[in-house]
């Protein structure tokens, strides 16, 4: 993407507190390749005193090749954060470490998990899926026949209904944006349109829903409309290039995009197409948003437009006062993001952050703002547009409507306050 | 014959959701299955008690059960201990701390049921017998005092008992517009 340069010789500001517009990166940059620097900037470290070495991996033969890569040792820190129920090991989550990623797309041994019973151990060769009920054909599917089958690709986002709730809690959590907010990830997911299997087993004129049913020992089961499974569900055999993962569903997985994790069940097994929902534990008893007045809503499937920064986030620590590029993510059930505004002074003025490319439909949306820090306290904010025209609501506004025990689709704006000591903390604000 | 039934499916299809048939082909590797074969997969129960097996229990056998295979993790009487109460929380849904059990919250009798066939015992799935399952249903609807100890639960009755929150959601699918 071509963007006209900032020429100004001065980065304009265009909100409270030091944010910057959101091309001013191209200037600072091209100013330091030149002679200019920004006026605003601090001193420079201190030069340097000793004379340049070379390092002593130059001096020997690097390590060899291997049969696939792992991250550097030195990355070791970059881990999920991971819970699990009393009493087990295998119920609970994994959250993407977002404090240490850039770019849209999860590494997939970072992919959260949310599992019901832990990881099953499918041997691929002996793993079925089957489509039955509401069709002229019941049909069973093997891994090597469904391999065959035409094949889409798209680089989609998944989140767990129940991301964000600890912001629910009465005083804001004191942890890392992963804590908070890792429950969303995004992949090249790589599979067969489910449409063209249900097509061929022939669907019923009374159908109006599929349940899906997962091969782990929980046999996690989801209604799903229809609609949606004739839309752009797919069969997921891949992501991001290489079979899935066994924690996202080795070898098959159902892959519903936009709508919450939980109905992507993994490990697919059986299909039963229904006229009408099964109503399981899980879409009546969990994953159902209970109201002040004490009735709940049930089938909210699709996930809201959300946002967070996730640099700087709670945790890390500011060095010295000085231009800062704020990061973040912003995603939707409903399709593209349209816009994303960042605010440096807890919401009094917004300025437009730069979404970087590629801005894709039901995608994580990378976006960035300049930001020059003074020194003085700071709160971060940022707000996503979607293409429906949905804004993200603020944390007042999301519990003004649905209370605080609604525990799923929390997407309110996080708040970061950073402190002229240069700590980052959640706040609400 | 099955080719006339089929296309009659498709046209149907593409008549209940214009567009959004894709207009891709698939080899067409899918190998049918009868009713029988499937059986032993097919254990969905629907909310009105279809697919609901033979068998029966009531609450004073799936007390003994429970004994055995549940309460080191929901505790004597079902009050919860390292995982979720099964027992109490009504009248709690619209207050400060809900408490969301299958007495408080679960609108339908026959998913206690399915969920204790397809899930329970946590740590052994699938072996409990369908009189055990039914028994188990049994108990945890009477400890919430929703039946009587010596209310024999099968496929006739589970799905005519009345579940307390039966009408506390309000569904948010489909979307207005398409009622």
């Amino acid at each position: 993407m071509t963007e006209p340069r900032f020429l100004s010789p001065q980065p304009e500001q265009v909100a409270g507190n030091g944010l910057l517009h959101r091309r001013a990166f191209l200037t600072t940059s091209a100013a330091l390749t030149g002679a200019a620097g920004l006026g605003f900037m601090t001193a420079r470290p201190a030069a340097a005193q000793a004379p340049l070495e070379v390092p002593e991996w130059m001096k020997v033969p690097g390590a060899p090749m291997s049969g696939y890569g792992a991250p550097s040792r030195h990355e070791e820190q970059v881990q999920r954060r991971f819970s699990s129920s009393p009493g087990t090991v295998g119920s609970g989550v994994s959250r993407t470490p977002l404090e240490h990623l850039e770019g849209i797309i999860t590494p997939s041994g970072l992919h959260f998990e949310r599992h019901h019973n832990g990881i099953p151990g499918i041997d691929p060769d002996r793993h079925r899926l089957l489509i039955h009920g509401l069709v002229a054909r019941p049909l069973m599917f093997d891994l090597e026949s469904l391999s065959r089958y035409p094949l889409v690709s798209r680089i989609q986002f998944l989140e767990c209904s129940g991301n964000g709730r600890a912001n629910d809690a009465p005083e804001p959590p004191q942890v890392a944006v992963s804590e908070i907010h890792g429950l969303v990830s995004c992949s090249d997911w790589t599979g067969v349109p489910l449409s063209v299997l249900l097509d061929e087993a022939g669907v019923e004129p009374e159908a109006r829903w599929i349940v899906a049913e997962g091969a782990d020992s929980a046999a996690m089961t989801r209604s799903v409309p229809m609609a949606k499974a004739l839309d752009d569900a797919i069969i997921a055999l891949y992501q991001n290039g290489e079979r899935l993962r066994p924690d996202n569903g080795y070898p098959m997985r159902l892959f519903l995009p936009g709508y919450e994790g939980n109905m992507s069940i993994k490990w697919l097994r059986r299909i039963e197409v229904t006229a009408a929902p099964m109503m399981t534990r899980e879409e009546t008893s969990k994953y159902t948003d209970l109201l002040p007045d004490g009735r709940a809503l049930q089938f909210t499937f699709q996930m809201g437009v959300k946002s967070v920064i996730t640099s700087p986030s709670g945790g890390l620590e500011m060095q010295d006062p000085g231009l800062y590029q704020i990061s973040g993510i912003a995603w939707s059930g409903a399709g593209r993001i349209r816009r994303v505004e960042v605010s440096a002074d807890g919401g009094q003025s917004w300025a437009e952050a730069a979404l970087t490319d590629p801005v894709l439909p039901l995608s994580l949306t990378r976006f960035r703002m300049p930001w020059r820090w003074d020194g003085g306290p700071a709160v971060l904010q940022s707000r996503a547009t979607d293409e429906s025209g949905a804004v993200q609501p603020t944390r007042t506004a999301l519990h003004a409507e649905l209370g605080t025990n609604f525990n799923y689709h929390h997407n309110a704006i996080q708040s970061w306050l950073v402190s002229a000591a240069g700590t980052v903390s959640n706040v609400y604000a | 014959m099955l080719g006339a039934v089929a296309a009659q499916g498709v046209v149907a299809l593409c008549m209940a959701w214009p567009g959004t048939l894709t207009a891709q082909e698939g080899p067409g590797l899918g190998v049918e299955l009868t009713v029988e074969q499937i059986a032993a997969w097919d254990i969905n129960v629907a909310p009105d008690g279809a697919g609901l097996p033979p068998g029966s229990g009531n609450a004073r056998q799936g007390a003994e059960v429970f004994a055995v295979k549940c309460i080191a993790c929901h505790s004597t009487d079902g009050e919860g201990g390292l995982n979720d109460p099964l027992v109490g929380g009504h009248g709690s849904l619209n207050g400060p701390e809900p408490l969301r059990t299958v007495g408080s919250y679960w609108p339908y009798a026959p998913t206690v049921f399915d969920y204790i066939r397809r899930a329970m015992p946590y740590a052994l799935p699938q072996s409990l017998t369908d009189d055990e399952t039914y028994a188990l249903t049994a108990y945890v609807l009477q400890l919430n005092g929703i039946i009587g100890e010596d209310d024999v639960m099968d496929a006739a009755s589970l799905p005519l008992v009345e579940m307390p929150n039966r009408d506390g959601f309000i569904l948010a699918w489909p979307p207005t517009e398409e009622r």
